[in-house]
């Protein structure tokens, strides 16, 4: 049978349906009294979202044939310019404009590196990854910055409230934001335009598609959301710690290719990401919860990541084509 | 000064000329692609352009669609200049191209690939995608007459063979109704009934009164369906002939002693 783009998509996004499922049932037959109460996942709608809204994003990046490591540094440095400003003017609008539009030129230096210095843009984004931690550590001294004075403003609530008293609102972001990146990828031509460039950008070049304007946006978008994460995850503790970020890049990373994005650009799920993002985020607690000691975590980690890698490699092999 | 290129552009569009090409030049960093190429297109005329490999059929064409610049030349395409030009506004002139490359992408749906960089949308950029499915299912049926059940507008690129790749690459082109179009290779790895319906494409052309540029190696092919035959060679246009001035063993002959001796006689 010809293979429908449609159903090769569907079958990896019911593939990473099926292990989130099988992890869950573990857990559920494991550790019934940790994942039977409303707490674990209380937990859980906290902390994924900082991650799991910056997976999202770079799930365009790398549907582009693109890279970006940089973006745990970006998140660091535009929460130093949010606490810094919300400091300075007391005023979080303004912090949260300068903060965002921070992450964005942060995106159009990188942008540049690649599109216009031509750069591969693994190896740009290392450079840019360092140089903005370099900028947080400079700026910041080590020292953090207390935002309580933001705690119970509005913003405040919008951002990190808890909806009914109990979601947490940054939840209702990042599921919010899922259902917009996909329409973005998928029906939007935008979305369009990174597929047929992650595919063959001579290809797209010829149809007449501005290659280096797509991936231009496509940089600064992940600036954007990697300092909308920053805010989130800074007042979430309504404190800013310089060292914030690290530890997100392999989690972000493992997300969107467990997730089934293929690393060579062309093809991208935002389900995928998503439910990669809820695996990788609930596996940790859940593993210390079913009795399994913190050593355990990351050759499980290294299990679901390669046995994921390697479902999707068999499913898209049965191309029959090379 | 001014005056004089545009009463000499307007001559051209006067004279029939559908897509006039002055001296052009193109080098690609050392490489002299384009040495000096006068090439002309007229109305409802095809025109078999051919030469051996590297001999600059390829980057010719593309300066026509807009994909490179030419280094110094000038280029009128209906009286107006478009020497400074770009895919998108090629494509707005009536200029649609089958590249030799394809311009496929491979892991995209055909309704992707029939719209690519002229995305049917709504206001804020949404696609149309019902719409687009839909011009792509009758593009398929009607102009290509791809009858197989197995191929539809979800089929991705790479399921296709070679011929139907190039179906598709043609379809596209002549879907959206141009008035020049470029066939670069167009039988290259194709079946015989394949390359058949290629040169029967080729003819619809002629008879829809449209003009072409048909880029080939193989004589056998280019002849038959061609008006007029210009011959490249090594980034300069070695000889020019009408069909009614030469018969097809002739060109042949002619082409064996340009590769042998660089020279046409």
């Amino acid at each position: 049978m010809l293979k429908s783009a449609r159903i090769r998509e569907l079958r990896l996004e019911l593939s990473i349906l099926a292990v989130l499922v099988v992890i869950y049932g573990l857990f559920f037959s494991l550790a019934p009294n940790v994942f039977f109460r409303f707490d674990i996942y209380y937990s859980f709608m906290s902390t994924i979202p900082f991650f799991g809204i910056m997976a999202l994003a770079i799930t365009l990046v790398v549907t582009l044939g693109q890279m970006d490591l940089s973006f745990p540094s970006v998140l660091a440095f535009s929460a130093w310019i949010f606490g810094k400003v919300f400091e300075i003017s007391g005023n979080i609008w303004l912090a949260l404009l300068t903060c965002l539009a921070v992450g964005v030129l942060a995106g159009a230096l990188n942008a540049f590196l690649v599109v216009q210095v031509r750069i591969p843009s693994l190896v740009a984004t290392i450079g840019t990854m360092f140089f903005f931690r370099g900028l947080v550590n400079i700026s910041a001294q080590g020292k953090g910055i207390s935002l309580v004075e933001a705690k119970g403003t509005f913003f405040y609530e919008l951002c990190v409230g808890r909806i009914g008293g109990v979601i947490p609102a940054q939840f209702l972001w990042f599921a919010g934001l899922a259902i917009a990146f996909w329409f973005l990828l998928n029906r939007h031509c935008f979305g369009s335009h990174i597929l047929f460039v992650g595919d063959n950008a001579e290809s797209a070049r010829m149809m007449g598609i501005n290659v280096k304007r797509v991936k231009t946006i496509a940089f600064m978008q992940m600036g954007l959301f990697a300092a909308f994460a920053g805010i989130l995850s800074t007042l979430e503790v309504t404190y800013f710690w310089p060292s914030q970020g690290q530890g997100y890049l392999l989690t972000t990373l493992a997300a969107v290719f467990i997730g089934g994005t293929s690393v060579y650009g062309g093809m991208g799920t935002i389900i995928g990401t998503f439910i990669g993002a809820l695996i990788i985020g609930s596996l940790e607690a859940g593993i210390i919860a079913i009795g399994l000691t913190g050593f355990w975590i990351q050759v499980i980690y290294g299990l679901i990541i390669m046995v994921s890698v390697s479902i999707y490699a068999v499913l898209l092999r049965k191309r029959g084509e090379a | 000064m001014a005056d004089a290129q545009a009463e000499s552009a307007g001559e051209g569009w006067q004279n029939g000329q559908l897509l006039s090409m002055r001296d052009i030049h193109k080098s690609f960093g050392e490489v002299n692609v384009l040495k000096g190429v006068d090439f002309h297109v007229g109305s409802n005329e095809i025109v078999g352009l051919v030469g051996d490999n590297g001999a600059g059929k390829s980057t010719l064409i593309k300066l026509i669609t807009g994909v490179h610049r030419p280094d110094s030349g000038e280029i009128y395409y209906k009286g107006d200049s478009i020497t400074i030009h770009s895919v998108k506004r090629s494509r707005a002139l009536g200029i649609e191209t089958v590249y030799q490359e394809r311009a496929l992408a491979d892991q995209q749906t055909l309704w992707r690939n029939m719209f690519a960089g002229r995305e049917l949308t709504h206001a804020l950029g949404f696609l149309k995608v019902r719409e687009q499915k839909d011009r792509t299912d009758k593009m398929l049926r009607e102009h290509i007459g791809f009858t197989s059940k197995a191929i539809t507008t979800d089929s991705m690129v790479m399921s296709l063979s070679g011929g139907e790749k190039q179906g598709v690459a043609i379809g596209r082109a002549l879907y959206f109704d141009a008035d020049l179009i470029i066939l670069d290779e167009p039988t290259m790895g194709l079946s015989l009934s394949e390359t058949r319906k290629v040169l029967d494409f080729v003819q619809g052309i002629k008879r829809r009164g449209k003009s072409a540029i048909f880029i080939s190696h193989n004589i056998y092919y280019v002849y038959p369906v061609a008006d007029r035959f210009v011959i490249l060679d090594r980034g300069q246009v070695a000889g020019e002939f009408l069909k009614k001035d030469i018969s097809q063993d002739d060109l042949v002959e002619r082409m064996v002693l340009l590769a042998r001796t660089g020279k046409l006689d």
